[in-house]
């Protein structure tokens, strides 16, 4: 095992890139697809609006990146850290 | 050729390719059966819970929902894949460190409990049977339509299959299974919805074509769409829906996700916990593919439909009814699609005759009532018909269907074995069983399982749709907040997490059974299930959150209560949170 410290250090980091990904997570679904769609309503996309678009594949997208992201990010912090698997 | 020699060669070809996989991955040990020994590459085990996780509602009802109401129903879209954001970041590193078979087992060993453990249990079978349910209903609707043979005789086919692949294989069978179930209902998926799409838009992609122009009228489609809709007295196919209720929908539809057990057990059987962290984003890759074209699918639909009945636009004369298509007579037969002539013109009227600013236009022209009855789940499964395609395409799509209904069947059979055979029978109640006594339990569970789960099928208990909705609210109340607190608090203890989970099974499960009946039993409801009677406005399917709610915040009131865990426990948590030391986090 790690020592404290550093193992502190790695989980601070990794909380903080977690909140990060899941406040895009909402804006992205419950923002721009459900709350914020009148808001969008100027932008135009292909016969409809942008919240349309979001709420049924911008979203979808945007999951799929957040989560590649979110492992390249982890992946090169554990080696950062040390804590990788052997 | 004649359609049905084709239906019966192309499922027939893919069940032989089921079962061969199976024959190949044989389980010969209990990592094997329950974890496929943690050897699956993480690209084939995102495939294989795509294919795990797309059920028959995935494939067969959800473009149907979204055909039907249009935006307002894109919480399922984003519902059922936002869970998998929780699912990476939150669990399934953790949960593929911590390294078991089950998930009560961590729920169990994180909270030194075995009755939080048999808590879990419960819930896990609950959530996977009524599941299961659905799965075998969706595929005997398939094989009567497709193959001609009553449901009985379909259903017991569709059993003796996942018989021989999932008893055989375990989750090693399981899980190459569903790679090739995964390929099969991708393309049966797709290749309507590009022809379609290549129809209608000229675009040969459905998730550009969606947003393209509409070919005939030379508008956007989706612009068409809603001229159409609202020209027969629906709301416009993009309108805005009830703010509250979709967020609370797609909420309760991301948190069961995230806790549901067959969905999590994937992420055991890869080598690493960084292949975990990739395998839920494959996974979701995988997914997409659908989920994209998902919406495509359900907005032509509705256009090709309007368009058969009205072949020269709403303003005009509706089609005849002895010249309606073939595709209309075939599903008349199974009583999805019901015509009745109010007004006996011999045409069929279709509109919303609930629409109060319609019934004006509606009289003058002599429309006593909207004529055709269409049951959403036949869409996916009539839209090659719709679309006029070749006979193998309509094959296609009935060995997709049964692809999607089978592979998470099987993925659910699974979790249900190997909780009754890791959980409850090596652990509890025959502790020193021999890992040949082990397997020998787990596949016998998984017979029985299959059993029980064929004559729910057969006879379908009126419940079976409603119980969908407590599947996820159970998974989002009880599963979700204490995996997710067992790994991001060291503080929550034994009791804390014991009544949480109760607390958020309970309320969860009084508050469908005031709307729905007591144990969904019609007529048993203490408040009738309008919108004027919910608490706070939250329909019974919206519910997961709140018992979500309720149960960290009992668990977290409870534990600052009482005594923090001991020692080892903080320790297991301490080494759950970190990927080095894979072994660190199996003593008890």
């Amino acid at each position: 095992m790690t020592d404290k410290s550093s193992s502190n250090a790695y989980w601070a980091a990794n909380i903080r890139i977690i909140t990060i990904c899941l406040v895009i997570w909402a804006v992205v679904s419950y923002g721009f697809g459900i709350l914020l769609r009148p808001m969008l309503s100027g932008i135009p996309v292909g016969g409809t609006d942008l919240g349309f678009w979001f709420a049924q594949q911008g979203s979808i997208i945007v999951f799929i990146a957040l989560i590649f992201y979110y492992a390249a990010y982890m992946n090169r912090l554990d080696r950062e850290h040390g804590v990788e698997e052997q | 050729m004649d359609q049905y020699t084709l239906n019966l060669l192309i499922v027939g070809a893919s069940f032989a390719l089921y079962i061969g996989i199976a024959i190949w991955a044989r389980a010969g040990t209990t990592a094997e059966f329950y974890a496929a020994n943690r050897g699956v590459n993480p690209v084939m085990n995102g495939m294989a819970t795509a294919a795990d996780w797309m059920s028959a509602a995935s494939f067969i009802s959800m473009a149907g929902l979204i055909a039907g109401v249009g935006y307002a129903n894109s919480t399922y879209l984003m519902g059922w894949t936002g869970g998998y954001v929780l699912l990476a970041l939150l669990l399934a590193p953790y949960l593929r460190k911590f390294g078991k078979y089950t998930v009560p087992q961590f729920i169990g060993d994180r909270f030194y409990s075995q009755s939080a453990r048999l808590v879990a249990v419960i819930c896990l079978i609950i959530i996977s049977v009524t599941y299961v349910i659905g799965q075998m209903t969706g595929a005997g609707v398939a094989f009567s339509r497709f193959l001609e043979v009553n449901v009985s005789t379909g259903l017991w086919i569709a059993s003796a299959v996942v018989f021989v692949y999932a008893v055989l294989g375990g989750m090693k069978g399981i899980t190459y299974t569903q790679v090739a179930q995964y390929v099969v209902l991708i393309i049966a998926y797709s290749i309507p919805a590009i022809f379609i799409s290549l129809q209608l838009t000229g675009n040969p992609m459905p998730w550009l074509g969606l947003f393209s122009t509409h070919t005939e009228s030379g508008l956007p489609l989706l612009q068409k769409l809603d001229q159409v809709v609202t020209d027969l007295g629906f709301n416009a196919y993009t309108a805005q829906g009830s703010m509250l209720n979709m967020f609370l929908f797609t909420l309760s539809l991301m948190i069961g996700t995230a806790g549901l057990p067959h969905v999590i057990i994937r992420f055991f059987t890869v080598p690493k916990v960084a292949d975990a962290r990739w395998s839920a984003g494959w996974a979701l890759v995988f997914i997409a593919l659908l989920y994209l074209t998902a919406p495509a699918v359900g907005a032509m639909a509705r256009l090709n439909i309007i368009d058969t009945i009205f072949p020269n636009g709403p303003q005009e004369q509706a089609v005849e009814y002895e010249q309606r298509p073939d595709w209309m007579r075939n599903w008349e037969t199974t009583g999805l699609l019901k015509f009745e002539d109010k007004n006996g013109d011999g045409r069929i009227q279709y509109y919303n005759d609930a629409a109060a600013g319609f019934t004006e236009t509606a009289t003058q022209r002599g429309w006593t009532g909207n004529e055709l009855t269409i049951n959403n789940d036949i869409l996916v499964l009539a839209n090659p018909e719709i679309a006029q395609l070749p006979g193998w395409v309509i094959g296609l799509i009935a060995a997709g269907g049964l692809a999607a209904a089978l592979s998470t069947a099987a993925g659910l059979l699974l979790a249900i074995s190997s909780a009754v055979s890791h959980d409850l029978v090596k652990d509890w109640l025959v502790p020193n069983i021999s890992e040949k006594g082990e397997l020998l339990v787990a596949r016998i569970s998984m017979a029985g399982a299959i059993l029980v789960a064929t004559l729910l099928g057969l006879n379908p208990p009126g419940f079976a749709a409603q119980t969908v909705a407590l599947a996820f609210g159970l998974a989002a109340a009880s599963i979700f907040p204490v995996l997710m607190m067992g790994i991001f608090s060291k503080r929550i203890n034994s009791i804390g997490a014991t009544l949480g989970m109760l607390v958020g099974l309970i309320v969860t499960c009084l508050y469908l059974f005031a709307y729905l009946g007591w144990f969904f039993i019609p007529g048993t409801n203490m408040l009738e299930n309008v919108p004027a009677n919910y608490l706070f406005g939250i329909p019974p399917t919206a519910f997961g959150p709140i018992g979500a709610l309720l149960n960290f915040g009992t668990a977290y009131v409870v534990s600052m209560m009482t005594q923090a865990p001991p020692q080892h426990v903080q320790d297991l948590v301490e080494s759950i949170r970190v990927p080095r030391g894979a072994g660190a986090a199996t003593h008890h």
